[in-house]
């Protein structure tokens, strides 16, 4: 099982002290956060993408390929990459040429955006958001498997004779997950393809999970990747930790109650039972974390959400400590110990390449089309 | 024999409220309409005033608490609907609105609404028809003509209170009727259920 952490990458005032850090303060911060992941043993560090502020991270694969040189087995990631305002040509281009530089440590989380003022900055329109998202994802895929693609769509200018260049690294295109809340046709493009399905989690209640994942896992059988246990699912999570669990919940008030997204609204108590968001000691951690699987069934990667609101970089650093030393291995081997041998764990460049070469061995049709090559 | 739901929506913020005695009146006087009509009747009472915190909370979190969910579901799964708002400054409650504002704008097209509010005038009661039944019109439920408004006097017994029994009489009838003329209700929609198959989503985007 994959552990990390995803960033949205806002800028947010401290309400313990007033302070705001600065753009550059910030993104710097997110890469030392990054360092840090890899520094204490997670596995994934994936990066929002924000064209509107207070978000930072407007260009991920700059962040990523910065970060790519600096680490050496920490996996890059996003969450998420916007398939609906981005040119899927140029998001085929990015994402293989940031294969080559880390050496394949790359996956991608598609996610539309729910911003409508920012669709139209990139000459699109919210209202075609899932037309968009199901559009420009399925000519990305051909332009990761597909040498020469000839194309024609809705959305953006035809293409002839056109070839993305780099290829993707070894010609494995990168494992791809799907982000939604809330669209089942979402749960449904995961499926249908065989890709991942991520589930944000963090803001929901635990049913609202429940019902996506098991929505997306009875397709990807139906659509033959599989049976419903062997779909590849990611939960996001939000904690804050110290050793003793009032302390914890003292020292987060300020910046819960503060927080863009649910401020001002349920208080704390209320929101840590209607949700996923634990904060308390690393055992009450582990405990509420084991407890995913029991609605969401085994599975591949949980990402933590620990840098948002306001909270001072130190701070971010010495829970990640927490989350590295005293978390992340017990979850590791309670959850590897739970799991059925059948169900498998994330791809990974390796695990695809390796799947390909099997393939192409056994003398099966790579049409670049169907999951199959992707497992 | 059909058996139908009535959800009672009041949000009178006092404890008792006219606004919620104009409610259960309304709700008793068109269930034995019904039953009169030979169907069974469950009514659904939501006190808004106990849900007053959720409501806000979920305009801020985007998702319910379990008791507002549950209330949520007994006014969008229910065969009727019976709204009764109390009249502040020329308009239905904020609250009133809030909770409406959480109800999925498909979630009552083509839904029997009996419309009612209280005031402390009687020159509030065209609130209901400049406010509140636009409010229902354009969620495309069926808002029935006669609406009902309670002011003081109507509470104060003699003749007044024999008008306003009419009026509710006569609600409860045009209520009743559109009911009983209905199939019963398959409960609320489910937002998780998948509508569409992908091949049919892709070819809506377009491909060579």
């Amino acid at each position: 099982m994959q552990f990390g952490v995803f960033t949205v990458g806002d800028v947010t005032v401290d309400p313990t002290n007033g302070r705001e850090p600065t753009e550059g303060e910030r993104i710097k911060a997110m890469v030392t956060i990054a360092l840090k992941a890899e520094e204490v043993g997670l596995d994934v560090f994936a990066t929002g993408e924000h064209h509107n502020r207070p978000f930072v991270p407007s260009s991920p694969t700059t962040m990523l390929g910065y970060i790519a040189a600096r680490t050496e087995r920490l996996l890059l990631s996003t969450a998420t990459t916007l398939i609906t305002t981005n040119d899927p040509v140029k998001i085929a281009e990015d994402y293989a040429m940031l294969q080559h530089l880390a050496d394949g440590r790359v996956d991608l989380m598609m996610g539309r955006g729910n911003t409508g003022p920012v669709y139209p900055w990139f000459g699109q329109d919210i209202r075609n958001g899932i037309p968009l998202a199901i559009e420009n994802y399925d000519l990305l895929r051909r332009l990761w498997r597909e040498d020469v693609v000839d194309w024609k769509g809705r959305f953006r200018t035809p293409l002839q004779s056109f070839t993305s260049t780099p290829r993707p690294l070894d010609d494995v295109p990168p494992f791809v997950w799907h982000g939604s809340i809330r669209s089942p046709e979402i749960a449904e493009q995961a499926a249908y393809y065989g890709d991942g399905f991520f589930a944000n989690h963090i803001f929901w209640p635990a049913e609202h999970t429940r019902r996506m994942v098991d929505l997306y896992r009875q397709r990807f059988e139906h659509y033959g990747h599989g049976s419903a246990d062997q779909a590849i699912v990611g939960l996001g999570g939000q904690v804050f930790m110290r050793r003793n669990s009032q302390d914890a919940v003292r020292e987060f008030r300020p910046y819960f109650d503060n927080a863009p997204v649910y401020g001002h609204g349920p208080s704390l108590e209320e929101f840590t039972s209607q949700t996923p968001l634990t904060v308390g000691s690393p055992q009450q951690v582990i405990d509420r974390t084991l407890g995913f699987r029991d609605y969401v069934g085994d599975y591949q990667r949980q990402l933590f959400l620990m840098d948002h609101a306001g909270l001072p970089l130190k701070t971010v650093l010495e829970q990640l400590d927490i989350l590295g030393e005293e978390v992340v291995p017990v979850l590791r081997k309670e959850f590897d110990s739970l799991r059925p041998a059948h169900v498998p764990p994330a791809p990974t460049h390796a695990s695809l390449r390796a799947a390909a070469e099997r393939a192409a061995q056994s003398g099966d049709t790579l049409a670049g089309t169907g999951a199959e090559v992707d497992r | 024999m059909t058996s139908r739901t009535l959800a009672v929506v009041s949000a009178g913020l006092s404890q008792p409220s006219s606004t919620r005695l104009l409610a259960d009146q309304l709700a008793v006087a068109t269930r034995d309409e019904l039953v009169g009509r030979g169907d069974t009747v469950e009514l659904r009472p939501v006190e808004l005033r106990e849900h007053a915190h959720d409501i806000v909370n979920h305009l801020l979190t985007g998702f319910p608490s379990e008791p507002l969910r549950q209330a949520l579901e007994q006014v969008t799964g229910a065969d009727g609907l019976i709204a009764v708002t109390p009249i502040f400054n020329a308009s239905y409650s904020g609250l009133f609105k809030s909770f409406f504002d959480l109800v999925d704008a498909e979630a009552l097209t083509g839904r029997p609404v009996l419309l009612g509010a209280t005031g402390g005038t009687a020159r509030h009661s065209l609130a209901l028809e400049h406010a509140v039944r636009p409010m229902f019109t354009y969620l495309r439920a069926v808002a029935l003509p006669t609406a009902v408004f309670a002011a003081p006097e109507d509470w104060s017994g003699g003749t007044v209170e024999s008008a306003l029994r009419a009026r509710i009489g006569r609600a409860a009838r045009e209520l009743a009727e559109q009911v009983h003329r209905r199939p019963a209700s398959s409960g609320p929609v489910d937002p998780f259920t998948l509508t569409t198959d992908f091949e049919q989503l892709l070819r809506g985007g377009g491909d060579t």
